[in-house]
């Protein structure tokens, strides 16, 4: 037989032809319609009943709300520590009369080699109707929810997704330049700027935060270096774009949001530190000068002295600890959902 | 042994340049006769009486599939599969040999592996031909004994999912291989490029928030393994690259050969067929590597193997247990399962769908990975050559449940695809190895 490099026709050129292809399947999540996994599982409709639900539950009579959810088992499972997402879910079901546990991967069976399938199967079988998930690994939430079929409340997925983080993001800037705004259509934010700086690549909020808020009109900026910030974050949906330069990201704002470098997940990245933060701090100079009414922003962990200075934390256009504030009342409006059987802010 | 009668069926045999209605008689392990229907002498003393006759009518009769790209996971893991529970896999899916590649526990450096995975015990369905470490452990360090491997059976050397990264180690391997005329199979990827990735990296790996595998980490050593049969300027060297995924690895091929290298490809019916918008939320039966790539990349897939730069598509079947799947996706083992479902994939997207001429087809199935492996007597039915043959319905669609697999893993991303061309007969060296129920 004639070797098949001698015969075969090796110089046509590519012709693109038109190709039927196969379809992608329809994503099957979420399963329960109480899970909050993703914020694009949130219609329009579903974002105005959590915000306007967080107001009503944040007014409510104490003694009052919680017979809402009165001893409802509510399980916490955090893979990562956590202060303000942990506390939070956690006052947050317990002001509505759940009962709460928390699970951590320091101190259960996850240390002796238990998968994640099994630890949701675990809890499901102690009588946990909803689970609050907190992982290292992208894409665990859906992971869980497939192996459990619960309502899962993803509290952050490795470098993938933080909803309720951007949720609470959004009702801390919709108070301060849209008052008296919760019930949201596509337009609601058209107009603003919203920057989001730093550590892009490695930031689940960043993620989070980009596929909600352009959903209501608003223009997201992803601002940093190349190294924590791929040119390719632009493609990630409408509504976004890369800018290099943070002056020219503030000038154009009327929010900004900063981000903690994630040291946990750089992954023997090099990065030059100070030479980071001589492009990329956000100091009291660089805030005056380029946005003096812009509204500052941070998930949390800030460190001081890195991506921002102590003065603009402090200042008077931070927001920081109103974020956690409303983080609350978010999440006492995502866990009612998560467990309500009447389900006016359902899913898609 | 028995004889065994095909009547009234279609015979494609490409390598022997045959499209038409034939009868064949299989005798002894060998193609003894082949004749226009009813035409058949029966000679040496046979009768068409002491011959199982099996009714071909309406259905295609070809050479045995071979797949040149397979994990049999024996020795070692058998959990995830065995070299019997593979092979009858292939079987099913119309494959009467599968080339196996050596990255099982412990890795197939040695001529007692190489011909232990050949044993009458490993109780094969069909014809395994192992493919063996071209280093020790497949460390990329020091040179096996191609000779004595390849008189122990082996057809090909390569270190597959531990490519060799050092160039000098890599020269000495291509030179070493053809001076015993085995071909060196690269799995082309830059493993200081991919470290903690999972997926393509690209705006959906972004999305998912998942460390991705640049295309260049593929391309980068595609191009590095050329130039190192450029240089070696001997005209025995034969480079085959694996599992092709990218275009530019694919450009690059393309370019080698216009130059009149030794250099050939694979690419598996998954990277024609898939991109990384399969993966979907983090969809464990969608990790493999090299990953799903890009729709670009897919379509210079499609369009390779249309205009010939493909030499074979070849499953690179992955068997894993089931709870190895169920796990976070960057923690997921690679690979998918590709034998049951290959030829009803090629039919119904190559052929039906994008025009592929069915001798095309299985050729690219059947006699040029013969002919990259330099399997004698396969891939063809040409009389004299082994009774090697698969006998199914083109027409026929069929969904494939992946719960139906003979394999011992049920990790496929084709489940609940529809595929066309059914297998109604595995015939291996004249011995029915699969029959459809």
């Amino acid at each position: 037989m004639t070797p098949v490099w001698d015969c075969m026709n090796a110089s046509a050129t590519p012709v693109r032809r038109q190709l039927h292809l196969p379809p992608v399947a329809p994503s099957p999540f979420p399963y329960n319609p109480g899970s909050l996994l993703s914020v694009q599982d949130l219609t329009l409709e579903a974002l105005s009943y959590i915000l306007t639900r967080a107001t009503d539950l944040e007014n409510m009579d104490p003694l009052v709300r919680d017979r809402i959810l009165l001893k409802r088992r509510v399980a916490l499972l955090f893979y990562e520590s956590s202060t303000r997402t942990r506390t939070s879910f956690e006052l947050a079901a317990k002001s509505l009369g759940a009962d709460t546990t928390l699970v951590s991967s320091l101190s259960s069976s996850i240390e002796k080699g238990e998968t994640l399938k099994d630890t949701g199967l675990t809890l499901r079988a102690l009588g946990a109707e909803a689970i609050i998930l907190r992982h290292n690994s992208s894409g665990a939430a859906w992971l869980l929810e497939e192996a459990t079929h619960l309502p899962v409340l993803n509290a952050g997925d490795g470098m993938h997704e933080h909803p309720t983080q951007a949720l609470l993001d959004l009702r801390t800037i919709l108070e301060h330049l849209r008052p008296g705004i919760e019930t949201v259509t596509n337009e609601t934010m058209a107009g603003v700027t919203v920057s989001i700086v730093g550590d892009i690549l490695h930031s689940r909020v960043a993620r989070s935060n980009m596929l909600l808020l352009p959903r209501l009109g608003a223009r997201v900026v992803l601002c940093g270096p190349k190294e924590l910030l791929p040119e390719l974050a632009a493609n990630a949906g409408p509504g976004i774009a890369v800018e290099r330069s943070l002056e020219a990201a503030l000038r154009e704002s009327q929010v900004v949001m900063m981000l903690r470098i994630q040291a946990e997940r750089l992954a023997g990245m090099q990065l030059d530190l100070e030479q980071y933060k001589a492009n990329y701090q956000l100091t009291g100079q660089r805030l005056a000068a380029q946005a003096p009414s812009a509204l500052v922003l941070h998930p949390g962990p800030i460190i001081r002295g890195l991506e921002l200075t102590a003065g603009v934390a402090d200042g008077a256009q931070s927001a920081i600890l109103e974020q956690v504030r409303n983080g609350v009342a978010i999440r006492m409006a995502v866990v009612e959902r998560a467990l309500a059987t009447d389900r006016k802010g359902g899913g898609a | 042994m028995t004889t065994l009668l095909i009547r009234g069926g279609h015979l494609i045999d490409p390598a022997a340049g045959v499209d038409g209605p034939k009868d064949i008689l299989l005798k002894d392990g060998r193609v003894a006769e082949i004749a226009s229907p009813g035409k058949l002498k029966l000679q040496n003393g046979s009768s068409a009486d002491e011959a199982v006759t099996l009714d071909a009518t309406g259905l295609t009769v070809a050479p045995g599939l071979i797949d040149m790209h397979v994990h049999l996971r024996e020795p070692g893991q058998g959990y995830k599969e065995t070299i019997a529970t593979g092979t009858a896999a292939a079987a099913a899916g119309g494959f009467t040999a599968v080339a196996a590649m050596p990255n099982t526990n412990p890795v197939n450096d040695s001529p007692e592996i190489t011909r232990w995975m050949q044993a009458p015990e490993r109780g094969a369905a069909v014809r395994v031909f192992p493919i063996a470490a071209a280093t020790r452990g497949s460390k990329g360090d020091a040179l096996n004994d191609f000779a004595a491997l390849k008189s122990a059976g082996a057809v090909a050397v390569t270190d597959d999912g531990h490519p060799i990264l050092k160039d000098g180690v890599m020269r000495e391997t291509l030179a070493a291989a053809a001076r015993v005329g085995l071909s060196v199979i690269q799995h082309a990827e830059d493993t200081r490029l991919t470290q903690g990735a999972s997926m393509n990296l690209g705006p959906v790996s972004f999305k998912l928030g998942l460390r991705g595998m640049p295309p260049e980490a593929e391309s980068g050593l595609v191009e590095r393994d050329i130039r190192l049969v450029t240089e070696l300027r001997d005209a025995r060297a034969h480079l085959h690259v694996a599992h092709t995924s990218t275009a530019a690895a694919i450009a690059a091929v393309r370019q080698a050969r216009r130059s009149g290298l030794r250099v050939t490809c694979e690419v598996a019916p998954h990277h024609f067929l898939l991109t990384d918008e399969h993966v979907g939320m983090y969809n464990t039966q969608a990790k493999m590597n090299p990953p799903l790539r890009s729709a670009a990349d897919r379509d210079a897939m499609i369009e390779a193997i249309l205009d010939g730069v493909v030499d074979a598509i070849a499953t690179d079947h992955a068997p894993h247990a089931t709870h190895e799947k169920e796990v976070e996706f960057e923690n997921a083992p690679n690979g998918i399962i590709g034998l049951e479902t290959a030829l009803g994939l090629c039919l119904r997207w190559l052929h039906r769908e994008w025009k592929l001429p069915l001798g095309r087809v299985l050729s690219l199935l059947s006699a040029q990975p013969a002919a990259l492996l330099n399997l004698k007597g396969r891939g063809t039915l040409a009389v004299g050559s082994f009774a090697d043959v698969v006998i199914f319905d083109p027409k026929a669609e069929w969904t494939y449940r992946a719960v139906d697999t003979l394999s011992k893993a049920r990790n496929t991303p084709f489940d609940g695809w529809t595929m066309q061309g059914k297998v109604r007969w595995t015939i291996s060296e004249g011995r029915i190895a699969y029959k459809s129920s």
